[in-house]
C-alpha cells in the first residue's frame, strides 16, 4: 500500500517535471519509478519514518502557521539587526513528540524561523540560541512544541 | 492587468532584495558565528520566498510555475539542514555563544 503510495508521488514529480508527454518519455518515467520503489522496498526505507504520510491531513494548517510565524520574525530580525541590540541567549527546552520525524520537523521549524537556532540535539533535549530574549520567550512558550506535537497526532 | 501583476512582482522584488540587504549587513555586522547564522537564515527564508513569489506573478499558469514552487519547497527543506549543521560543528568545536546561558547547556 504504502509503495503504490510513493510511487504516486514519484510519477506525479516526473510528469510535472517533465514537461514532454510522449509514449516513449512516459514509459520511461514508469520504468525508473518502478524500479525507484523496488530499491526502497528492497533497502526497507519504506515506513513511517521514510515516507511520513501520517500527518499529511494536518499539513496546510501547519504551513499557514509557520509561513505566518517566519514572516513575523523575519520583521523582527530585521529591526533586531538595523537597531543592533543584540542580546543573544542560549538555553534548553523539551520536545515533547514521541516519532523521529516529529522531532527533526520541531528542530527544522525552530530553525527555519529567523532569530532562533537549534544548535545541539540529544534524545528529546534541544539546545536553542536566540539573537534577543523576544526571539527566546517565544520558544519557551512552548506555543510551536504544541503545534508540532497536534501535527503528529500520536497522542 | 498585465500592469498590476508588474506592480506586484515589483514589491516583492523589492522586499525580497530588502530583506537581502538587511540579511547581508547583518552578516557583517552581528558579533559570532551564532548570530550571524540568523542574518542568513533571514537571507534564506524571506529573501527568497518574495522572489519566487514575484517570479510566480510574471509566469501566471504553467508548468514553470510547478517548478519554481519546487524550488521553494526544496530551499525550505535543506536551508534549515544547513544552518543546524553550521552551528551544531561550531559547537562540537567547542565554540560558546556569547551572552547570558539559561539553565544547564549541553
Amino acid at each position: 500500500m504504502k509503495s503504490l503510495i510513493l510511487f504516486f508521488i514519484l510519477i506525479t514529480l516526473w510528469l510535472l517535471m517533465s514537461g514532454h508527454y510522449s509514449v516513449l518519455i512516459i514509459s520511461l518515467g514508469i520504468f525508473s519509478c518502478a524500479f525507484c520503489v523496488y530499491v526502497a522496498k528492497r533497502g526497507k526505507l519504506i515506513d513511517d519514518e521514510g515516507l511520513p504520510i501520517f500527518f499529511i491531513p494536518r499539513l496546510l494548517n501547519y504551513l499557514i502557521w509557520l509561513f505566518k510565524e517566519i514572516l513575523k520574525s523575519n520583521l523582527s530580525t530585521a529591526k533586531v539587526i538595523i537597531n543592533g541590540k543584540v542580546e543573544p541567549e542560549t538555553f534548553t527546552v523539551k520536545a515533547s513528540q514521541v516519532t523521529d520525524v516529529a522531532k527533526v520537523i520541531y528542530a527544522n521549524s525552530i530553525t527555519l524561523t529567523p532569530g532562533t537556532v537549534t544548535t545541539k540535539m540529544q534524545k528529546d533535549i534541544f539546545e536553542v540560541h536566540a539573537l534577543n530574549s523576544d526571539f527566546g520567550n517565544d520558544v519557551r512558550t512552548n506555543e510551536m512544541d504544541n503545534k508540532v506535537t497536534w501535527l503528529e497526532g500520536k497522542k | 492587468m498585465e500592469l498590476i501583476l508588474d506592480i506586484f512582482t515589483g514589491i516583492c522584488f523589492f522586499i525580497g532584495s530588502l530583506s537581502i540587504i538587511i540579511g547581508a549587513c547583518g552578516l557583517i555586522k552581528l558579533p559570532d558565528v551564532f548570530s550571524r547564522i540568523h542574518a542568513a537564515g533571514m537571507i534564506d527564508t524571506g529573501g527568497t520566498a518574495f522572489f519566487i513569489l514575484g517570479m510566480i506573478f510574471q509566469t501566471g499558469w504553467s508548468l514553470i510555475t510547478v517548478k519554481l514552487i519546487l524550488i521553494g519547497v526544496f530551499i525550505f527543506f535543506t536551508s534549515p539542514v544547513t544552518s543546524h549543521v553550521t552551528a551544531n560543528l561550531a559547537r562540537q568545536k567547542n565554540i560558546l555563544p556569547l551572552g547570558k546561558k539559561i539553565g544547564k547547556i549541553l
